[in-house]
């Protein structure tokens, strides 16, 4: 676990860089997120699948099955990595503030 | 993480000398991309572990419980004494050689630390010593060392580069199983605090919310809802998917990654394709939604805990008997331990196929069915209509995961699968499948991405197989029939083979089963049937998509 700072932003995440308590999670933070994942900026698309992931974790508390997120966001699993190089868990979930899914995934 | 990983033509060359010193002399090396992070303090006091602490394998000082020494003796004192096999593992070893060259984790990084023989000795050296008369007379002269914290260390680093795979005691000529003492070590390990995130989070996951992942009975039953929708988008045939059904015949459990994750997901949406087809009388359900069980990577004790919800969901529901999906290390639990640790089940019936009438006499004890055993049955009975062309587009090859391998001697129903379900079946060598078949390299729970290049490494000779039948016969689709090698094999496969993707052997089924009243122009993944693809779709041949891991 170590403290994150970002310009304002003050987090603390875990050994990948997930947020520790995404409760905590705002718009801020996603940039802060964001920067860790080599993405500058957050542009309408980014955020499209950002606000998909929150709402569905505040719903069910984790992060939804990538088939569901790729068909409810329009974006093929191609373009997902195109915009979180590091994926849809690793990449877009860490920066939508969502733990990192455990087992065999 | 944006780390550098390592790159294939740096880990192919692999240095097989070993260093000159003595094996004892050589310092613990804790080196990124080759170990696990340390459990998370919050789910590890879930468990109610003991000695719960915030520390990394990077810290030089692991802060250990002061009497850690005396945990640790005792601890292996009272393992000796309740499993003849650590004592006999302990005491037998000539020290042949056989199993050297036969660990995938040796193969793939010429550490001799990671043969078997001598992963082994790590903890028979401090058994010798304090356990064997020689040891404590002779100490060092007879292969005894004194416990220090170094050895922790040592122990923590070598007993997570083994998967649990048991390859190297199908060699050894006394039938020493390593993966025992690894067990045994791992307890240990964990008895003074040091456990892995990878295992521990999804063990106190598991115990909170019936699953690895976490998910709830509302999230569950939103996925499985999911696929259905989706599955009659493909099939134009709405198929039930009844979840917590009391009094159904039935009770169906799988891993949990068969929701969630890809490619694990198009055979969870084969299964439905199938119960449908065959009009199974079944349930899924919310609290024995695991079928995985990462206690058995921790220890005896969290596997019985894990473990027990099987059982009681199935008593709870008033099914018959239990049908098992597609995973690994579940079926060592399963066929192994389940009946004696969690038994008997005398409350469930001897498994009968509703649809073929087949005893599975084997199963009389667990009560529980493989799917490709039970698959395998429907397709010699003739009960399902399978148009192998309609895999035409995939040339397989089947990767025996290593539990139902070696923990079940699984071997031909998978195979009499693939056969009927697909045109074009090629196996890899002879020493690499059935019981002699190699590992992804990151079972046993650190299937981590901070574990990336010994993961890689480990994975080495299973890709090297694959490769080889790629390049042979042109293989580009490995099958397999477990949920890590599903989230593991696709990497495996990007960073040695890319040309080859992964998928389940109940996908390939899903796929050539002609469904009555179907309308179907994709497989389960969306993409065209061979013969029905646009002509004009793409004149650049075949080109491999993003393989979906996570």
């Amino acid at each position: 676990m170590a403290t994150f700072e970002w310009e304002d932003v003050k987090i603390e995440v875990d050994e990948d860089g997930f947020m520790e308590e995404p409760d905590q999670w705002n718009e801020r933070v996603a940039l802060a997120l964001a920067s860790t994942e080599g993405v500058d900026e957050l542009t309408e698309e980014h955020w499209k699948l950002i606000n998909y992931l929150r709402d569905y974790y505040q719903k069910y508390g984790i992060a939804p099955m990538i088939r569901k997120l790729c068909k409810e966001t329009g974006f093929p699993l191609k373009k997902v990595y195109e915009l979180f190089p590091s994926g849809p868990a690793k990449g877009a979930c860490k920066v939508a503030g969502l733990a990192k899914p455990t087992g065999c995934v | 993480m944006a780390e550098s990983k390592p790159k294939p033509e740096i880990l192919a060359k692999v240095d097989y000398q070993p260093p000159g010193d003595d094996w004892m002399e050589l310092p613990v090396e804790i080196r990124p991309g080759t170990f696990n992070y340390a459990a998370n303090p919050a789910n590890a006091k879930y468990l109610d572990l003991p000695h719960v602490r915030k520390w990394q394998p990077t810290d030089d000082d692991w802060q250990l419980p002061e009497n850690w020494q005396e945990i640790i003796l005792e601890g292996l004192h009272d393992r000796l004494k309740k499993y003849r096999s650590l004592k006999v593992f302990m005491d037998i070893c000539v020290r042949c050689g056989a199993c050297a060259d036969k660990c995938h984790f040796f193969l793939g990084s010429g550490d001799p630390k990671n043969m078997p023989v001598l992963r082994a000795e790590l903890l028979r050296s401090v058994y010798r010593r304090d356990f064997t008369t020689a040891g404590k007379i002779l100490g060092k002269l007879a292969g005894a060392r004194p416990l220090t914290p170094e050895i922790i260390k040592e122990w923590f680093l070598y007993f997570y580069q083994c998967t649990e795979c048991r390859r190297c005691s199908v060699f050894c000529p006394y039938g020493i199983d390593t993966a025992e003492i690894t067990m045994m070590g791992r307890e240990l390990l964990n008895s003074i605090g040091l456990g892995i995130d990878w295992i521990t989070t999804p063990a106190a996951n598991c115990f909170r919310t019936g699953n690895h992942l976490g998910i709830q009975p509302h999230g569950f039953k939103d996925s499985i809802d999911f696929a259905v929708e989706e599955l009659e988008e493909i099939t134009g045939i709405k198929v039930d998917a009844p979840i917590n059904k009391k009094g159904a015949e039935i009770l169906f459990v799988s891993p949990s990654a068969d929701y969630f994750a890809s490619p694990h997901y198009y055979t969870l949406l084969g299964y439905l394709a199938l119960f449908h087809e065959i009009g199974l009388d079944y349930t899924w359900s919310a609290y024995a939604s695991e079928g995985g069980n990462f206690g058995l990577f921790h220890s005896a004790d969290m596997m019985k805990r894990l473990n027990a919800k099987i059982y009681a969901e199935a008593k709870r529901l008033g099914v018959k008997w239990i049908l098992g999906g597609e995973c690994g290390h579940m079926w060592r639990v399963l066929h192994q331990y389940m009946d004696t640790m969690n038994g008997p089940a005398d409350f469930l019936d001897q498994p009968v196929s509703p649809i073929t009438g087949t005893r599975f006499d084997h199963a009389s004890s667990t009560k529980m069915v493989h799917i490709c055993e039970f698959t395998a049955d429907l397709i010699a009975n003739g009960k399902l209509k399978l148009d192998k062309r309609r895999n035409d587009n995939v040339n397989v090859t089947f990767h025996d995961s290593c539990n139902p391998a070696r923990a079940m001697g699984l071997f031909d129903e998978p195979r009499y699968c693939i056969e009927h379900a697909c045109n074009h079946f090629n196996e890899m060598p002879e020493n690499t499948i059935k019981e002699q078949t190699f590992c992804c390299g990151s079972g046993s729970g650190i299937g981590t991405d901070e574990n990336f290049e010994m993961r890689m490494r480990g994975g080495f000779p299973r890709a090297n197989a694959v490769k080889y039948v790629h390049d042979k016969h042109g293989v580009n689709m490995l099958a397999c029939i477990c949920a890590i090698d599903k989230a593991t094999l696709p990497p495996l496969m990007e960073f040695w083979v890319p040309e080859v993707d992964v998928c389940g052997i109940h996908e390939l089924i899903g796929n050539a089963m002609i469904m009555k009243g179907e309308k179907r122009t994709t497989d389960l993944r969306g993409e065209p049937l061979p013969g029905m693809e646009e002509s004009d779709a793409d004149e650049s041949g075949e080109v491999k998509e993003v393989s979906e891991d996570v």
